[in-house]
């Protein structure tokens, strides 16, 4: 197993986000952390479950929140290389929701699909 | 194996810290190495030393340190989310104009890229959180 990654061989990583933008800082850390990565080459790939899939709808406005609206950095992935998103179509589909609400283009995929994404992983962050 | 380890919540509200602690403790006595732990989100706040639990409670701060002491594991927490959660060691106190630190013994401040390459390097990377 680790051998199949020595020698500055790319790893697989997922980065999982679960929750709804704003209430937690949990979205925003975990944009952080795929925006530091990317710098690392590695092999990267976001998937956004369950309310995570609110990251990424268009039109959000935290003005009456005061806090700052991190969903146009989801726009700046691509100039990192960063390509792949994958989001559950069960999810989009129980909030109404269709990929065409959505900030960025991406991959919808089934729940059991994206249970195959996670299996081909070698490194799972989930926020 | 080589282990990687993740806590994404703070100590006592959740149990991440001790869970991630009573994992640390087992791999290590099975023989494994654990490359690092990596604290982000509220879990930076298991590296203050300025954590004064009841008695007759465990001290999770205390018991890091003491564990990173005795195995001389790497316990990192993440600049930015230390930055705005108030945890700083002194050159951070010094660089930011703040009148004190409180980072306990064992702990150092760092950046996400140590996440990512304890990714890389572990066999496994676990994430103890939500």
């Amino acid at each position: 197993m680790a051998g199949e990654n020595a020698g500055g061989v790319a790893k697989r990583f997922l980065y999982v986000n679960r929750r709804a933008p704003y209430g937690t800082i949990y979205a925003l850390e975990s944009l952080e952390v795929v925006l530091i990565g990317a710098a690392f080459e590695q092999d990267v790939s976001l998937a956004f479950l369950g309310d995570g899939v609110y990251q990424l709808t268009k039109g959000q406005n935290t003005k009456a929140l005061e806090v700052k609206n991190f969903s146009p950095t989801f726009r700046a992935l691509e100039d990192y290389d960063v390509t792949k998103l994958y989001v559950e179509k069960e999810a989009l589909e129980a909030r109404g929701l269709s990929e065409t609400d959505l900030v960025v283009p991406v991959k919808v995929v089934s729940a059991q699909r994206m249970a195959e994404i996670m299996e081909a992983q070698d490194v799972i962050l989930s926020f | 194996m080589k282990f990687g380890i993740l806590v994404n919540e703070g100590p006592y509200t959740h149990q991440a810290s001790d869970s991630a602690y009573q994992f640390v403790k087992a791999a290590l006595a099975k023989g494994h190495e654990v490359c690092r732990v990596f604290f982000y989100h509220d879990g930076v706040n298991n590296g203050t030393r300025l954590t004064v639990p009841p008695q007759d409670d465990r001290n999770i701060v205390k018991r890091w340190s003491e564990l990173a002491s005795l195995h001389k594991l790497d316990l990192v927490l993440c600049i930015a989310a230390a930055q705005r959660r108030g945890l700083m060691d002194a050159a951070e106190a010094k660089r930011n104009g703040k009148d004190a630190d409180n980072l306990a013994p064992g702990f150092r401040i760092s950046g996400l890229g140590q996440l990512i390459e304890a990714g890389i390097q572990a066999d496994r990377l676990v994430v103890f959180g939500d």
